[in-house]
This record gives C-alpha cells, structure tokens and sequence, in this order.
C-alpha cells in the first residue's frame, strides 16, 4: 500500500492522510494508491502541510507498517524517548520500529 | 564576555521583526515553501523528522547566566522540555512550532542571542577553545579574534551565498580542543619573534570527503588576519563549484587546485586585498578584547582540596582542568549520564547549570564541541559544593575524555538525513563500559557516532568512530580507527565490513580488549592503535 506523510504547516507536527483531512495516529493512515502526490500538492498548496511524500507501507492488524525505519520513526517518534512519543503508555515499541 | 553595542542589538531586532512578518505571510499563504524555506534556514529554522528544528547560535561557545537561563526557559515553554547541546558548541530545539518561532527568537534576541546564520551557505557560528582566556598554554585569547570574525561574518553581502556552507574555528593554544583542522578555515594564534598572528589552515572537514585541513600560511599578522580570511573566501567564492553540492565545500576545491596554486592565488587576492586597505582598525579590535580583559580574581586563594568524599576526588580527577590563575579550577560538567542521550539537557539542568555560573563561575558558562559544559572561572574552594548539586540533578558523571563520553549525533531518532540511529548505539556502549569500570581502566578514549556520512558526530575524529549506513533498509554500523581531531590529527580508518548494533558494541569491546593486553606504559588507546597498526584490531575484530 502507500501511504501519504507530512507536516503540520503551522505546528511541524508529524501527520498521516486519513482520507478526510490529517491525522497524528500513523493507524488512521489510508492507502492513497496513486493518487498520493496529487493530494500532497493539493493539501501544501491549501497550506495545511509541509514537505509531504508518499511512502509504501504493509497492512497490518495493527494498522499500516511503513517499509522504511525512517518512516517508522517518524510514525512513532524518537525510539529513546518514549515518553515523547503518541504512546508512552505502551512501553519499549523498539521492536516494531526495527 | 561581549556585550552587545546598539548597532548589534538593532541588527538583531531587526531581523526578528523581519521574521515575524515572513512567518505570518507563510501562514497566511502569500509566500510559498520553496519561497520561504530559504528565509527560515537563515533563521536556524529547520524542517526536521518529527518537527521544525531550531538551531541556536552560542558564539565560540561562550555563554552567560542569563543567557543559559534564557536557554532554558525555551526548552520547557516552546519545546518538550529539554535541549540538544552540538558539536558545533550551539543549541538545538527539536520540537518547535512554526508559529512559535518568531516569539522565541524575540526572546533570544533579549539575551543578545540569535539563530543567524546556523544554516546556509554563509559562515556558520565561529567556534574556539572551550577554555578560552583560562587555558595555562594559550599564547593569547582566541575570543576577540572569535568575536571580531563574527561581527565580520555577521550578514556580510559577499558571503551570504557562498558554494556551500562554511565553518571557522579560533584556537590559541598548541593543544586543540576544537578540532580546528577540521573546519574549513582553522586559525591557530601564535606568537613569533614576540608578536602575536596566526597559522592558517583551510580546507579541512569531515562529511563524506574527509580531509584535514594543509597549512596555507604559516604566520599573518594579527593586523592581516581579518582581510587573508577574507582572501581565502573571495577565491572559493569564485572558483568554488556551485554545480554539485558534494563536490561544493572549499576541501575539494583546494584539494583540485592543489595547495600551492590555491595558496598563489589566496596571496594574489591578499595584495589587492591589502592595497584598498580594508583591514578593520585596530580600534575596533580593542574595543572588542576589552570584553574579555582579565576577570578580577581574588588573590591568595588555596590550591588546596580535601578529598576524603572518594567520588568526589574522582570528579576532580576526571573532570576538573588546572587554570592559569592559582586558586581557581576549570570544571566540566559531562552531559554524557551512563545510559542517558548525549548532549541533552533538560530545561531544569540548564537553568540549574545557569545558576550555578552565576554562584560560582564569574557568572559564565562554555559549550564544548563534545557536547559538554564548561564552568571556566570555579574556586577551588567551591568545588566541593558545585559537585554536590551537579551530583543530585544528573549532571556529576565523572567520564570526561573516557570512553562513555561519547560525541553522537541525534541520528535517525530526530534526523531527516541520517541512515542510522546513534544515541541508543552509544547507550550501548556506555552502560557496558560503566557497568564493570572498564572505561576508567581504559582512560581516555574519544569514542564518536555519526547517523550518516555528514558526519555531525565526528566519526572520523574518532579513536574509535561509528559511522551509521543504511544496508537494505535496516541500520548498520561501520568501525573507524585511529582519527583524532585533536593537535595530533587524523582520519580514522575503516575496520572492515559493518555490524548491526549488538555486533558494534561487541566490536568496540574487542578492540578495547586487545588494547588493555598490548598497551605500554602510558599509551592511550590511540597511541596503541597507532604503534600496532590495523591488522591486530583487524584480526581481534573479525578474527
């Protein structure tokens, strides 16, 4: 699947497109599947959204995997401050980012 | 410590006002991103993994109590609560909010404080000596000559686009502690027939065509050393290429001409240069050193300690420098906790560590290019004391230059560009090396990771360096050995094939190991590598 990532213009953070409009959970992403890049230029061009990219994800039962570390990361947050990251409640969830 | 006159402080108001309006026209959509992103970098305002990033200029370093407690009050109101202290001796905010960021550059901008210029292809912050003006060995203070080429870099028409980006470091001692001959100009102070000038080194660097810098002039006079930087510029700015970023820094290009023509043509410019006399007056240079004329030290003080509390002895010995004045001690505070992120801090460190200059320091604070801090001025009389509060908030770690001391880059955990995680490989390798007291045994070993071949950890610098790759989507690690950034410097080289990041860490311990068996008398780690050559750690490693 792909999935489209960016950042919140006015607050950088890290969000997903869920179909309807952005979302900060990495779980709420779609599958854009080829119409990624036309919504990302959409989405920058309405200035709700910086730098946004497509990424290929697998689904999963937990929600999209992204294929990359990178993006895992960006979907998760710093791996050594899980305390900043959108489920500190969950504990170590190194072992889904690598 | 400078002090801003009007025309720095309208420079710097200026240019925050100039920002707010470039901000609201961002958000209200009559600049576009590829408009804006060059306005903002020039801000120090990055877009980064998670968030916009905010790098903080701290000028060679050099900090004042007010100005950490600005630094802090930023961590906990605009960020998440902490800060990022880097290799460039400046700040980093990784949690910043767009609309946010004129109000904290405001805010810096009261503490005659900025982010000009730490980003961009202009001169970035000048870095020196982290013991600047306390070193017994220095032959002069580097920080007039720091701050004099600041006012000189700061917004100047001619280099505001150069090739690429470029760095300059300001030493004055034999000993180097800022890695000078890696910057793309190094000036090293010296004295010669009783006058002062300096050494010139350009071209040096890490990144991914690591180089370290070739003498270019062995001594200009400090009258000469504002108007031959200039020279050294105006040829890159010239010739420099501008076609391909790899191949964009003032390195390659001195590398290509080759230094003897690089030199001619630097000496060439440098008599023109000369001729329309634009060296700043020597007015200027003493109105700038009078900022950083001796402190008025108390006289009769005693070099004497009582070390009966063992960890406090231990602090000493490991992390407190002899200063020039007798009585006094430089302390260096390690931001390297065993298991912790290098180079961070939280907002209540900083603004303890901001209290604690201003009780015990002559009210002033140092970065390191390590990623540590630095108390320059501490009685040896309050030592005792100031170990017992860094001790109770996490900042006592008593590792300075050991192998826990690791310099690491914020790597794939907060970095677009990395290709590898660095902090938790150097929480690996601290807490392995602390938990059996390996790493006193070992004694100093600079130990450097970097997420990408950018090299912001100074991987090559490193006695041992880790440089992160990127192997089919998963992290993977390559081992350097044998660089220093130090006076003695090198560039690391390469073990052999990578390893993931338990295989690193197990790596480092068997080139640790192979050193304790073959050390002599008095080797480090890097004098060892250097006596034995590769093939023994090769074999050990890989054997």
């Amino acid at each position: 699947m792909k999935i489209l990532t960016a950042n919140d213009l006015a607050t950088g953070d890290v969000v997903w497109w869920a179909g309807d409009g952005w979302s900060r959970l990495l779980e709420q992403a779609v599958d854009t599947g080829a119409d990624g890049e036309d919504i990302g230029k959409r989405e920058e061009a309405a200035r709700h959204v910086v730098g946004a990219y497509v990424v290929d994800a697998e689904q999963t039962a937990d929600g999209p995997r992204p294929a990359h570390i990178k993006e895992r990361i960006r979907g998760l947050g710093p791996t050594v401050r899980p305390d900043l990251t959108l489920k500190p409640e969950a504990g170590d969830l190194t072992a889904w980012v690598i | 410590m400078y002090q801003y006159d009007n025309y720095d402080q309208a420079m710097v108001d200026a240019r925050v006002a100039e920002f707010r309006d470039q901000v609201a026209r961002r958000l209200e959509g009559k600049l576009t991103e590829e408009q804006f992103r060059p306005l903002r970098l020039m801000n120090g305002l990055y877009l980064q993994l998670h968030a916009y990033m905010l790098r903080v200029a701290v000028p060679y370093g050099t900090l004042s109590g007010k100005q950490m407690r600005m630094l802090g009050h930023i961590a906990r109101k605009y960020d998440r609560g902490y800060g990022h202290f880097t290799t460039r001796q400046n700040i980093q905010y990784n949690w910043i909010k767009l609309s946010d960021a004129p109000d904290i550059l405001a805010d810096l901008a009261s503490v005659e404080m900025h982010a000009i210029q730490t980003s961009g292809n202009c001169i970035r912050n000048i870095s020196s000596d982290q013991y600047a003006g306390v070193a017994a060995d220095e032959v002069a203070d580097p920080r007039p000559w720091a701050e004099l080429l600041r006012q000189w870099s700061s917004f100047h028409p001619e280099f505001s686009y150069l090739p690429r980006k470029f760095k300059i470091a300001v030493i004055a001692s034999a000993q180097d502690r800022a890695a000078m001959r890696l910057h793309d100009i190094g000036l090293e102070l010296v004295k010669k027939d009783g006058v002062i000038g300096a050494r010139v080194f350009v071209g040096g660097g890490m990144g991914r065509t690591p180089i370290v810098a070739p003498e270019i002039n062995a001594f200009i006079t400090e009258d000469e050393i504002i108007s031959y930087v200039e020279a050294c510029l105006r040829v890159y700015n010239r010739y420099g290429r501008r076609d391909n970023k790899y191949k964009a820094r003032i390195k390659i290009l001195v590398h290509e001409l080759g230094v003897e023509e690089y030199r001619r043509q630097v000496a060439e410019e440098f008599a023109h240069m000369k001729a329309l006399g634009l060296n700043p007056p020597r007015e200027e240079l003493a109105r700038i050193a009078a900022h950083f004329a001796t402190p008025a030290y108390e006289s009769g003080l005693s070099d004497d300690l009582d070390r009966s509390d063992p960890d406090f002895a231990l602090w000493v010995d490991r992390n407190v420098t002899a200063h020039k004045q007798p009585g006094y001690a430089i302390a260096n505070i390690s931001l390297k906790p065993i298991g912790g992120i290098p180079g961070d801090a939280s907002a209540d460190q900083i603004e303890l560590m901001a209290d604690l200059a201003e009780r015990y320091s002559l009210d002033e604070l140092r970065v390191t290019h390590a990623q540590n801090i630095v108390l320059p001025y501490v009685k040896k009389a309050d030592l005792y004391a100031l170990w017992k509060e860094l001790e109770a908030n996490g900042l006592g770690e008593p590792n300075l230059d050991l192998v826990t001391d690791i310099i690491a880059c914020p790597g794939l955990d907060y970095c677009s560009l990395a290709n590898a995680r660095s902090i938790p490989v150097a929480q690996k390798i601290a807490s392995r090396f602390a938990s059996n007291g390996r790493d006193a045994e070992i004694g100093e070993l600079k130990l450097k990771i970097s997420g990408c071949i950018n090299a912001c950890g100074h991987h090559h610098a490193g006695h041992i360096g880790i440089l992160g790759v990127d192997r089919k989507g998963t992290e993977n690690y390559q081992l350097l050995l044998g660089g220093s950034g130090a006076e003695d410097c090198s560039l690391g080289t390469i073990t052999g094939p990578g390893f993931d990041e338990n295989g690193i860490v197990d790596a480092v311990e068997k080139a640790t190991d192979l050193y304790l068996r073959e050390r002599t008398e008095g080797e480090r780690f890097l004098d060892t590598y250097r006596r034995l050559g590769m093939a023994p750690f090769k074999e050990a490693i890989y054997g």
